[in-house]
């Protein structure tokens, strides 16, 4: 293909500003991390110099780390599959001719629109001890007392359970979006062979649903590892690390110890993971669904 | 065996109140903050029907802070956000959609790298570079970073495809340049998106933490969320009603936004999640 000159100056301009922009935020500090993450950090009287992999070893001996890694897989595994399950019932529930689906929909996506901030405030009375929502329920069936964020057993069970909440309505979402599509014909010439209901949502339903569901997982996953709003607020990562994820660990690292190095290191491992979600995203399905 | 048309009502029946079920556990939280919210503490443990209403908790929490300027911040931000996104994406967004050039597929797949890496991930090097601008604790450094947005880019190139290119040489035709066409022809044809682009960025940037807790450090630029933070931790026996109150004012807005225009709202995100 010939390109005309004037049409490639007027391209690049118009792209300009944006790409610039993108450039200055997402792929310069992208090698930024790497670069940085080979240097020791920057401190008075001992100017940054070339460690090789020393930041790295300092943060695989790191027990701390490995806590906040460990924490984030458990999250992302316990989070991902319930918040798509939920959110394929919920657009089964919405999708179908159903008394008050209006309302239902209402109730499934408030969440979404509300600040992870602002839900977290309002989940951490529930898990308060002596008088919080749960411990005066389970007072009432006489169960023994629990201090549902400060025990190390259910933090994160907690945090993830309030993810689950705030992310299955917007899921639903997407799943209504694509439930949309399927044609009705289909279902009704199932129903004539006399499909039971479920052989309908297995056999038709749930497959034409493949490429939606991988789409969210890949978002689901993505989010999993940019959470850190509401454990912030609830728990700031404890008690004793039990709910530190890797974001919030970088902000520790990056923002309470000033210990850029470590922090860039960090970063990288972050990037690592994205970029095997995206790996994983490129080999599940043809990327030309979604991008082209 | 029961007749078809029976199971068939008994399977309705059963997913219907199913869906009530898992409907009123989603409303429940909020329900109870608004509960909450609307009563005094001492009510607020026993679940007293009669119980009277009252607006004390949103009178004390909007003088125990300043709230109205973290109003005005978030305000700010959110409008700079997405007049921003809405010229930068869609300048690039026309390139990459209809002039064909040295470069264009390769850029275009470096731009959807930010579609993976948020700019959440890179915070500290981006620390170092709004501090080397000289824009530490100012509302445009929250922004910066947002406002050439990947999402928007790939959405309005999307649209800006299915546009027949017919329209764009009628308007060739009549004189109209590159931005005329852009203003006249495609612009318009896209309004569908710009509301959605413009629910899900303003949604997103209003609820949006970690970046501006690390960027502010003052009343001056806090937007809402970091405020309401701030807010919520003093550890100076405020109690829980009042915080409550705090955390509805503070998504007011966007729940009564929502509530409002909830067609538009969900067709909306329907809209942007299917491309």
């Amino acid at each position: 293909m010939t390109y005309k000159p004037q049409t490639t100056i007027t391209a690049w301009l118009l792209v300009m500003p944006a790409v610039a922009l993108l450039g200055l935020f997402t792929h310069v500090p992208i090698v930024g991390s790497i670069i940085h993450s080979f240097y020791s950090t920057d401190r008075p009287r001992r100017p940054s110099r070339f460690v090789g992999f020393d930041q790295y070893e300092a943060m695989f001996e790191d027990p701390i780390f490995w806590k906040a890694l460990t924490n984030n897989l458990i999250y992302a595994l316990g989070s991902v599959p319930f918040s798509i399950a939920i959110a394929l019932a919920m657009a089964l529930f919405v999708n179908e001719r159903m008394s008050g689906r209006g309302f239902l929909r209402l109730a499934y996506f408030t969440p979404t629109v509300m600040p992870m901030i602002a839900v977290a405030n309002i989940w951490i009375f529930f898990f308060t001890p002596d008088y919080g929502l749960i411990e005066q329920i389970s007072q009432t069936l006489h169960l023994p007392a629990h201090n549902w964020l400060g025990s190390t057993n259910t933090a994160l069970f907690c945090v993830t359970l309030v993810a689950v909440w705030k992310e299955a309505g917007f899921f639903m979402i997407f799943y209504l979006a694509a439930l949309q599509q399927i044609p009705t014909d289909l279902k009704e010439a199932a129903r004539l062979e006399g499909a039971s209901g479920w052989a309908i949502f297995s056999q038709i339903t749930f497959p034409l649903l493949m490429p939606t569901t991988l789409f969210i997982m890949i978002n689901a996953l993505i989010n999993a590892f940019r959470v850190v709003d509401h454990i912030f607020v609830m728990t700031g990562g404890g008690p004793n690390n039990a709910t530190s994820v890797l974001l919030l660990r970088l902000y520790e690292i990056g923002f309470k110890y000033f210990d850029h190095g470590q922090a860039a290191a960090l970063s990288v491992v972050l990037l690592v993971v994205l970029g095997l979600i995206a790996l994983g995203q490129f080999l599940l399905f043809d990327r030309k669904v979604h991008y082209q | 065996m029961s007749p078809i048309w029976q199971q068939g009502l008994i399977t309705r029946l059963l997913s219907t109140a199913a869906a009530w079920l898992l409907g009123l556990l989603w409303l429940l939280p909020l329900l109870f903050a608004a509960w909450a919210a609307f009563h005094s503490s001492a009510n607020t443990a026993r679940l007293d029907l009669l119980a009277p209403l009252t607006l004390d908790n949103f009178a004390t929490a909007w003088s125990a802070a300043p709230f109205a300027r973290y109003f005005l911040n978030t305000a700010l931000l959110v409008t700079g956000i997405l007049v921003a996104q809405f010229i930068l994406c869609t300048l690039a967004a026309f390139a990459f959609a209809r002039l064909p050039f040295r470069g264009r597929e390769a850029l275009f797949s470096l731009v959807l790298i930010q579609l993976i890496v948020a700019p959440d991930i890179l915070l500290v090097e981006n620390y170092r570079t709004v501090k080397w601008l000289g824009l530490v604790d100012t509302l445009p450094a929250i922004a910066l970073p947002y406002l050439a947005s990947a999402f928007g880019i790939f959405l309005l190139r999307q649209t800006f495809k299915t546009i027949p290119t017919e329209l764009e040489d009628a308007a060739r035709v009549e004189g109209c340049g590159w931005l005329g066409i852009l203003w006249r022809v495609y612009v318009p044809l896209a309004k569908p998106i710009y509301l959605a682009y413009g629910l899900v960025s303003v949604s997103w940037h209003w609820n949006n933490f970690l970046w501006p807790l690390i960027i502010t450090n003052s009343v001056e630029t806090r937007p809402l969320t970091v405020g309401l933070s701030v807010f919520a931790s003093l550890d100076q026996g405020i109690d829980w009603s009042i915080i409550t109150a705090a955390t509805l004012m503070t998504s007011g807005p966007l729940l009564i936004g929502f509530l409002l225009f909830q067609r538009q709202f969900v067709q909306s995100f329907i809209r942007a999640g299917i491309r």
